[in-house]
């Protein structure tokens, strides 16, 4: 049915942040486009257990195999692992690969953290020789930091710290009022460590948007961009603060790209969507330009080809990166796209560590409604910059911190440390100790940047592993430096000196030794690189514009791109490199250079 | 508008209802969704396909088989009643079933319930045989003083005396899996004053007697 339409403009291989960016854009200038997603539809207006309480489900809703992050998380297919599509790591390496099969991809069920990278961020080898620098700059980006914001939602403030950007006036949404832990937090944070306590920068609509003033902002002089999009922003309703994200959102009121983006890209009458379609590889000509790209059909498990003048892919970094190893030709032997041999090279995750606290303070609390957003209300960006330039520190970047606790619907494992803590507490007592403790407990979570490097890196797997489709699969290979070790361990160091500073007990282990510390590769979930831009074709996979410098008409607008994996978490980024990009296309297919 | 859209509107319209009506929220219902009919989308209605790693989340179901005998749940019901017990405040835990919940997580065909399902089988083993040899009578008749001297010897593994470690983490996992049971429930979110998961107009700051609790204000 979708190819029986003839001549697409543009194939999307995916419809995440990413794929869901592109093709709205792309869609509301006129573009015809296809877009391919390997995984099943999805309609977060009906699918989502917005009320439902974890004893309705089975198990209490904790994490299986089958459901990695819990019962009701918005993964279809997938998590950890992907149902007969496998993935290797080198002997050392444990990387932890995330994936979901369904539109929209992991935007259902992200954290909806959206910090923008500041102007150090894209500077970095300039600042302290490490890395690599992008190359744009901040300025380059902010534009489309702020159209971003503006059209998906974004709540949070400007304070004006270092390398932490205001947006625009008026971009924001009000950031809603802490709950009495993060207030706990942020005056003991100030009052002994110095560590500033902000608004958190969530996608999440904490009132409604403007609908009468956006869509003529950004799209002017565009009535089917203005049409769609008031549309769009009229459907979706405020947050009335309750249920977390992570199971989506069916009133709308956070981003994911099947609510906010792909719902205004259908209703130009512009895009198709072909689901359940792996995209194996990129096809070209005798030209080496992209012709369009072959992918199974997962229900009749047929190899087809769908056409198109310009490809982008937006399938994830690591599976973009595999699509275009995959890609092999003899004009491209090492895959399409790979001239600098670079495919696949400097993967980044983002570096984490934990450690979790009991607060006596917050004990016998007063009852009272402390959900919220379900997500942060407040965070401590990096404060440590200039003491970093000085020397002063033993790892070059920066991180923040994530934090969490209160009151919120209890769960499996709201009293997993109540037995050691009341030395075997049962019966009455329990229940008195139960309700004493309730709240008390808090989290605290470090996302720190990782430095890119020559032994992290995926390749297709040269023992010649296929997934259930056929399709050759990836196999890891990682090693942290130091500056991620260290970093892991001065971020639980200072959550000890936090949770301390609150008068509180830590009840997780504090490591000395940085490895102890560190999430595993992939775990955060914020995998980028494998395709990085940069101006010299020799050492860079696309440009500037995520444009490959070896076939004009073909795209990466994903995390591939990234050249940097600044603490700041990916997902805001990726959607606003990729808005960049498409304005790019739009100009380029305009003047005839694409075609 | 098709069936599904009808029903994401009545879903959407009874939160309202029951948030008091925000306007906010009357107004963006107002608008029906953009249509997400997608190109050939596969699965008539392409909804989920109901498999474990693709399950109905909206109307969960467990897909395995109960194991446990009545006698068995009978020990357990026993057991979650002494350590989650009613009082003034809320139902004890063996009323909410929360040994039916241990019957469903010891069923679950996912390898730490698997290792759970021993230490439980032999937990209920090690009651019945304890209760005969100390008091010559089958551990559901015992009174309450002989109760709280099993629990007692039991209920802190690192108190335990030689040859009642392996019961004392027996209890330790059925009182976790009794909490767990408990707490999910309305009576056991009620009984410690959860009082969120309803929709609200609007978040306001935390109320003056919870900022004094903490010295805030």
């Amino acid at each position: 049915m979708a190819e029986s339409r003839p001549g697409y403009d543009v194939i999307v291989v995916g419809s995440g942040a990413a794929g869901g960016m592109s093709a709205f854009i792309l869609a509301v200038h006129g573009i015809r486009v296809l877009m391919l997603e390997a995984g099943r539809n999805y309609d977060p207006t009906t699918e989502t257990p917005m009320f439902h309480t974890p004893e309705q489900a089975p198990l209490r809703g904790v994490s299986t195999p089958d459901k990695p992050f819990g019962f009701y998380d918005a993964t279809v297919d997938g998590g950890w692992q992907v149902p007969g599509e496998p993935y290797a790591s080198a002997e050392g390496t444990d990387f932890l690969w995330w994936r979901s099969r369904m539109l929209g991809g992991r935007t259902n069920h992200w954290g909806r953290i959206s910090l923008r990278m500041g102007p150090y961020d894209f500077k970095p080898r300039s600042r302290d020789g490490l890395g690599f620098d992008w190359p744009m700059d901040y300025d380059d980006l902010a534009p489309y930091y702020d159209k971003t914001e503006a059209l998906i939602g974004v709540y949070g403030s400007n304070e004006g710290l270092e390398n932490t950007p205001n947006s625009s006036p008026g971009v924001l949404l009000p950031a809603p009022a802490p709950r009495v832990h993060e207030m706990l937090t942020r005056k003991a944070c100030q009052d002994h460590l110095d560590i500033p306590v902000i608004p958190a920068h969530l996608a999440i609509l904490s009132q409604r948007q403007d609908a009468a003033r956006w869509p003529a902002r950004l799209f002017p002089g565009n009535p089917l961009a203005q049409r769609v999009l008031r549309d769009s922003m009229n459907s979706r309703a405020a947050c009335f603060w309750a249920t977390p994200c992570g199971r989506g959102c069916s009133i709308k009121a956070n981003f994911q790209s099947t609510t906010v983006l792909i719902p205004p890209a259908l209703a130009t009458g512009n895009l198709d969507i072909r689901t359940d379609a792996m995209v194996r590889e990129v096809t070209t000509d005798a030209r080496g330009r992209a012709t369009g790209v072959h992918y199974v059909d997962k229900r009749s498990g047929e190899d087809r080809h769908a056409k198109a003048g310009l490809v982008i892919l937006a399938a994830s970094a690591c599976e973009s990166a595999r699509i275009l190893l995959n890609s092999r030709s003899n004009r491209y032997p090492d895959g399409v796209a790979n001239g600098s041999g670079l495919v696949g090279r400097y993967v980044m995750d983002t570096v984490g560590a934990w450690t979790g606290g009991r607060i006596p303070a917050l004990e016998n609390m007063p009852p009272h409604n402390q959900d919220g957003a379900s997500g942060m209300h407040l965070y401590m960006p990096w404060w440590l910059y200039q003491e970093q330039a000085r020397g002063q520190l033993d790892f070059a970047r920066g991180y923040h911190i994530e934090f969490g606790g209160g009151r919120g619907m209890p769960d499996a494992w709201t009293f997993g440390g109540l037995a050691k803590h009341t030395r075997g507490a049962y019966g009455r007592r329990l229940k008195e100790e139960a309700r004493r403790y309730y709240g008390t407990g808090m989290g605290f979570a470090g996302r720190g940047e990782m430095i890119p490097n020559e032994d992290c890196y995926c390749e297709i797997d040269p023992d010649g592993k296929v997934d259930r489709w056929g399709i050759p699969t990836l196999k890891f290979h990682w090693k942290w430096s130091e500056h991620e070790l260290n970093q892991a361990r001065h971020m639980q160091h200072t959550f000890r000196d936090i949770i301390e500073a609150m008068g509180g007990t830590v009840t997780t282990t504090v490591h000395d030794n940085g490895a102890d510390a560190i999430a595993k590769p992939g775990e955060i979930i914020h995998e980028v690189g494998g395709a990085i831009m940069g101006k010299d074709p020799e050492r860079s996979v696309v440009n500037q514009f995520c444009q490959s410098h070896q076939v004009p008409n073909l795209f990466v607008t994903d995390g591939a791109c990234f050249v940097s994996n600044a603490d700041k978490n990916p997902t805001l980024s990726i959607m606003a490199i990729a808005w960049r990009a498409c304005d790019y296309i739009l100009d380029r297919m305009n003047t005839g250079e694409l075609t | 508008m098709s069936y599904s859209q009808r029903l994401a509107r009545r879903e959407v319209l009874k939160i309202v209802a029951s948030a008091a009506a925000a306007p906010g929220l009357m107004a963006g219902c107002a608008s029906a969704p953009a249509d997400l009919a997608v190109a050939d989308s596969g699965r008539s209605g392409a909804g989920p396909a109901g498999t474990p790693t693709d399950p109905v989340l909206v109307n969960p179901v467990i897909p395995w088989e109960l194991t446990l005998s009545d006698t068995q749940l009978a020990t357990l019901g026993v057991l979650c009643g002494l350590i989650i017990p009613a009082d003034e405040k809320s139902p004890g835990a063996d009323e909410l079933g929360a040994q039916h919940f241990i019957d469903e997580w010891v069923s679950a065909p996912y390898n730490p319930m698997r290792q759970d399902r021993e230490l439980v089988l032999a937990g209920i083993g090690w009651l019945h045989d304890e209760s005969a040899r100390r008091f010559g009578s089958d551990f559901g008749e015992l009174d309450q003083a002989q109760y709280a001297a099993i629990c007692d010897d039991i209920c802190h593994e690192p108190d335990a005396q030689p040859g009642f470690e392996q019961a004392a983490r027996f209890f330790d996992r059925i009182r976790a899996l009794t909490m767990m049971a408990f707490y999910t429930t309305r009576q056991g979110r009620a009984d410690l004053g959860y009082v969120g998961n309803v929709p609200l107009s609007q978040w306001d700051p935390p109320p003056i007697e919870a900022l004094r609790h903490v010295g805030l204000d």
